[in-house]
């Protein structure tokens, strides 16, 4: 069994003269949970339809848990809930489960019980009888969730599972991520909620005009850690050193920047410039988050989508 | 196959969940209860006429009859246009579809899913206004008209060629743009159908011709001319004193073109659906 559950090369979609999607160039691992992130339009949900199958690429290849894309059986072992989920509003959450679970094969009491376990796992036991018109925003991406993990799918395709849910439904996604992952499924996450995705992913990538720009792992890696110190005095042979520690290193306005990788590195610099006679009067650090991130490699040509 | 039949199920219960066949019972049961009125009034007067010969009593009890099919078939018509209309258009369009097709279902499947539900309840619509109407004339008039049941079937048939257009338009145009399609192609085949059956009395080849070459484009009225033909006594279709009875009665070649363009336009409306993005 490959170790990749996605694995796309120079995936390309163009819709008449406009390109959605330049070059999708990834690799998903077998039980990651993987953040796509990137402003509006920046290709992620045509991404998302194109390794469905709901979209045939203009160029490029692709496999999803092996099979080629848009693969008709692996479709069964895949998890899918849709930006602004919407449905046939005249069933109830139960009966659309029901119908759901029986177009993935799945038949009788298996499928009784899966229902109901779901049903209860994302809150919507009480209102299961209900019509879904009559639903909240917030209960319709629940019902849509539930819809999602029905056949236990291998790898889950989310795209904002968070949209229109108040911090109590945000927490019950991000309590269901971590279960998926617990149990060893894959889940492939579309946000814009950059801290939803930092608590959640294992690793993130970066889209910009319909590429991939940069991939972050924040699993199992040193955190970057941003560090500004006031050391007196400066030198070029001051800076070549605390260059050794770190990357991106700046010097203005009596201000040393730099990033390092994890916090251990911190007391190991303040050592080096006492021992070397530099005046430490200030040294600061802060996890440089995930926005920070986004923002530095989006641009300051990125506008609000 | 399984799935075909699971989508053809979650049709019929959309149908009945959203109140379509509610409606058109209601509607149908309305329109039959004014034609029974109706036709019980005029028979009475008929009955009065003492000096009125069997024979022409029974023709107009005829008349009246077709007049009633005829409703019954514009009826069918209508649902057959709107009842499909949005279905795949107007799930594409909010994005229910993605959900589906994300599931291991064939895209052929959800198309002839959805179309045997729906002329399922267009067959059931239609025996419901047809069987009205023809109960009305047996029981009220003691008339019933010859070959039922091989105009009914045309009528069926007729129904099957505008559902399946608008259930194949569907799969490559919006909602109102496919409905304004396929009822211009209706308004087109009723105007070829009268061109050339006025081309046949005024013995004018190039007006039949072009009727000919209408129906072809859109063969429903045609099927609807050879059901009305069917279903009326011998001497009705002779005399052509009514708008029922065609001059140029359309023959069954005509029948198997418009079985094929059924097959033919659902298989378009596949094709395309097949290759759309959603």
């Amino acid at each position: 069994m490959s170790d990749l559950v996605i694995e796309t090369r120079g995936l390309r979609k163009e819709f008449g003269d406009t390109v959605a999607l330049a070059e999708l160039s990834l690799s998903v691992r077998r039980g990651q949970v993987f953040g796509f992130l990137g402003p509006n339009g920046a290709g992620k949900t045509t991404s998302l339809k194109l390794l469905l199958g709901l979209l045939r690429p203009t160029a490029g290849t692709g496999r999803v848990l092996g099979a080629p894309l848009g693969d008709r059986p692996t479709r069964a072992r895949l998890g899918f809930l849709p930006e602004h989920f919407r449905f046939q509003d005249w069933l109830t959450a139960r009966e659309l489960l029901c119908v759901h679970g029986r177009l993935l094969g799945m038949r009788g009491a298996a499928l009784e019980a899966r229902i109901e376990t779901l049903l209860e796992r994302v809150d919507l036991l009480d209102a299961a009888g209900r019509p879904l018109r009559a639903y909240s925003k917030g209960m319709l991406q629940r019902a849509g969730l539930a819809q999602a993990l029905l056949n236990e799918p291998e790898l889950v395709f989310l795209d904002e599972p968070t949209s229109g849910l108040d911090p109590l439904g945000r927490r019950m996604v991000r309590d269901v991520i971590g279960e998926l992952r617990a149990q060893g499924t894959s889940v492939f996450l579309n946000s814009h909620l950059l801290g939803e995705v930092e608590a959640t992913c294992d690793h993130v990538a970066f889209v910009k005009d319909g590429r991939v720009i940069r991939e972050l792992s924040l699993a199992g890696q040193p955190e970057t850690v941003e560090v500004e110190l006031r050391v007196e005095p400066v030198s070029a042979s001051l800076l070549e050193g605390l260059a050794r520690f770190g990357r991106d290193l700046s010097h203005r306005d009596g201000v040393i920047r730099l990033r390092v990788d994890g916090e251990e590195s911190l007391p190991v610099m303040a050592r080096w410039l006492v021992e070397r006679g530099a005046r430490l009067y200030e040294m600061r650090s802060a996890r440089r988050s995930l926005e920070a991130v986004f923002l530095e490699l989006m641009g300051d040509d990125a506008r609000p989508g | 196959m399984e799935r075909l039949l699971i989508l053809t199920q979650l049709t019929l219960h959309e149908a009945r969940r959203r109140r379509i066949l509610l409606a058109a019972l209601v509607c149908g049961a309305a329109f039959v209860a004014l034609f029974a009125i109706g036709f019980y009034f005029v028979n009475r007067d008929l009955a009065r006429q003492a000096r009125l010969p069997l024979a022409q009593r029974r023709l107009m009890l005829n008349f009246f009859l077709m007049a009633g099919l005829y409703g019954a078939n514009f009826l069918t018509i209508m649902t057959a246009v709107l009842l499909p209309v949005d279905t795949l258009s107007g799930e594409i369009a909010s994005g229910v579809m993605q959900t589906l097709a994300a599931k291991p279902v064939r895209r052929a499947e959800i198309v002839l899913g959805k179309w045997l539900g729906h002329a399922l309840v267009l067959a059931g619509y239609l025996a419901l206004v047809t069987g009205g109407v023809l109960l009305v004339g047996w029981a009220i008039g003691g008339v019933t008209p010859p070959h039922v049941a091989r105009g009914l079937p045309l009528m069926l048939l007729e129904g099957l060629v505008l559902l399946t257009l608008s259930i194949a338009g569907g799969a490559s145009l919006g909602t109102i743009t496919n409905g304004v399609t396929v009822f211009g192609l209706y308004g087109l085949a009723f105007v070829g159908s009268w061109t050339e059956q006025i081309g046949t009395m005024a013995g004018n080849p190039t007006a039949r011709a072009l009727g000919t070459a209408a129906s072809l484009v859109m063969p429903s009225e045609s099927l609807w001319q050879l059901a009305a033909w069917h279903m009326q006594p011998p001497l009705m279709r002779e005399l052509q004193l009514t708008p029922f009875s065609p001059a140029s009665v359309p023959n069954g070649a005509m029948v198997a073109w418009a079985a094929g363009y059924v097959v033919a336009t659902l298989l378009l409306g596949l094709l395309r659906f097949q290759r759309r993005g959603l």
